[in-house]
């Protein structure tokens, strides 16, 4: 019997290791392929200007507004869905404690949104918006991703919060601290890294979503001065670019994909490196 | 009891779902004494503890009936803050949960949320706590360093200094020498016998040597009952319960 266990561990360890390779094989692949295709159409003119007359049939222009227009968008959806979503997660794991099944309806709940496709949220915002006689614009599109990613950055916050021992909220309250207190003051920072990858999980969501924007913040060429204007966002304008019928066209579609991919790269190092910081007083159980 | 109990709890019964966990419970707790709850695990010990300070309410479908007096108020059935109670008792659970902050802030979080928030005072005071536990020596020089980084041992005495730090009355201690080498648990039990002086002690054990050794009242429960509650002389000495008997003889089934 021995010898059986022995060759079922050794299958075992090929598998886990064939499905490792697998997995990061395909991930180098996107990005090798993104990079060899985008890097050639890349340079300065690309980032620093909007598009010009000719820029759809391959002349001159950039995509500053969408870079641009990609960064007020996801930058004030995911700020405004975390002063929405940090009490909502606190709250449930301070305040509702001891209510354990409403805790659950509403874990339920928010995994139920959370696995709503973006395209419904987008249709969702566009219906309210003609209800109420809004135009396609940089506040619609704000409104708009801001309730498709509270649900994943509320459970995403509330996964790490759960881990909280018990014996922290006791140790809070029997010092005489309130529920805010104990909230704000222990919780939060006991759970501070988690909570930013909470952040930028939904950032990431915010800034790479087509779908949700398509009717809500529209397109534009230019670059938006107010919240009621129009605004380009990175995967619109990946996805315009790469149905043109120009080659070069397309392959500008490739030089918006790595912009894309280097926004998301920067802020997940910046955000390790910040959360380390943090991380030291996090107490171990 | 010659004086008034500083803790007095009467008929409390109390319900987690349909389990009766604890029945009846009428039991004294003499100030400046340490009282010790003994009892095989599972018995209700920390129940009785945690419903002194309240922390009861945390749990669903906790149901309690009764009375418990602390000084003359009744806890259970009372107009002020729970924040309010809380603070006339400091906790030190099985084991050390410090605050995810400095060592210092640790200490100070009780007296700023008690609205102690002058840098002199804070200084002076997180000082005089960390020597009550004995922790000063070793921490001086670095209490901005993250609570985390102590010892298990030393964390239970922060803990200790911490809940000295909001000027309770009432000691209530859950085992707090379980997780602990034995130099550090002698250390806190030593501490115990020092702060009976100033404080009332409830400290709930299974580890029968430390009963016997500081012990001036022994509260024995079973299964949700108490069965025997008496001075530590009476108790261990010449218990009138058989099962208290056999309990201390180790012949406890």
């Amino acid at each position: 019997m021995r010898e059986f266990r022995f060759i079922e561990e050794k299958i075992f360890r090929v598998l886990m290791f064939l499905s490792t390779a697998i997995i990061a094989l395909a991930l180098l692949l996107i990005v090798a392929s993104i990079l060899f295709k985008g890097i050639p159409a890349m340079s300065w003119e690309m980032l620093s200007q909007t598009p010009k007359g000719g820029f759809y049939f391959g002349k001159e222009g950039g995509i500053l507004n969408a870079i641009i227009g990609s960064a007020y968008l996801s930058i004030g959806a995911s700020v405004l869905a975390f002063s929405i979503g940090l009490p909502v997660a606190l709250y449930m794991n301070v305040h509702m404690v001891k209510r354990k099944k409403m805790l659950n309806t509403i874990r339920f709940f928010l995994d139920l949104l959370w696995g709503v496709p973006s395209i419904v949220y987008g249709a969702f915002g566009f219906g309210v918006m003609i209800f109420f006689g809004f135009k396609t614009s940089l506040l619609a599109g704000i409104i708009t991703v801001t309730i498709f990613i509270i649900p994943i950055m509320v459970r995403g916050m509330d996964e790490v919060l759960k881990t909280v021992p018990r014996g922290l909220l006791e140790a809070s309250y029997s010092l005489g601290s309130t529920k805010s207190e104990t909230a704000y003051r222990v919780f939060f920072k006991q759970s501070f890294a988690g909570i930013v990858t909470a952040f930028l999980l939904s950032f990431g969501r915010a800034i790479g979503d087509a779908a949700s924007v398509l009717f809500t913040t529209g397109y534009t060429d230019s670059i938006p001065t107010s919240l009621m204007q129009p605004t380009a966002t990175l995967p619109l304008s990946i996805f315009f670019q790469l149905s043109s019928p120009i080659e070069e066209v397309r392959t500008r579609a490739y030089a918006s994909a790595v912009v894309l991919t280097l926004f998301i790269l920067f802020i997940s190092i910046l955000s390790r490196y910040t959360t380390k910081r943090y991380q030291k007083n996090k107490i171990q159980f | 009891m010659e004086e008034k109990a500083k803790i007095r709890v009467r008929d409390l019964n109390l319900y987690i779902g349909r389990q009766h966990i604890l029945k009846n419970v009428n039991v004294d707790i003499p100030k400046n004494k340490i009282t010790v709850i003994l009892g095989p695990s599972g018995c209700g010990k920390t129940t009785l503890l945690k419903s002194m300070n309240r922390l009861t309410d945390l749990y669903p479908e906790v149901k309690v009936s009764g009375n418990i007096f602390i000084g003359e108020e009744d806890i259970l059935n009372t107009t002020s803050e729970i924040t309010a109670i809380r603070k006339r008792m400091g906790l030190l659970s099985q084991r050390p949960y410090p605050l995810p902050m400095s060592i210092f802030n640790n200490i100070a979080f009780g007296l700023r949320i008690s609205g102690r928030t002058k840098k002199r005072i804070l200084d002076a005071r997180v000082e005089h706590y960390l020597r009550q536990a004995n922790l000063w020596e070793e921490v001086q020089y670095r209490l901005k360093d993250p609570a985390s980084a102590l010892s298990i041992g030393q964390q239970q005495r922060l803990c200790l200094a911490r809940g000295l730090s909001v000027d309770p009355e009432i000691i209530l201690a859950d085992e707090p020498t379980s997780a602990l080498d034995p130099l550090s648990s002698d250390v806190i039990e030593k501490k115990f016998v020092d702060l009976k002086e100033n404080y009332t002690v409830v400290l709930v054990t299974h580890i029968l040597r430390q009963a016997r050794r500081i012990a001036d009242n022994v509260i024995f429960m079973y299964m949700g009952e108490v069965i025997e509650q008496g001075t530590a002389e009476e108790v261990f000495n010449n218990p009138k319960e058989e099962r208290t008997k056999q309990y201390l003889k180790g012949t406890f089934n």
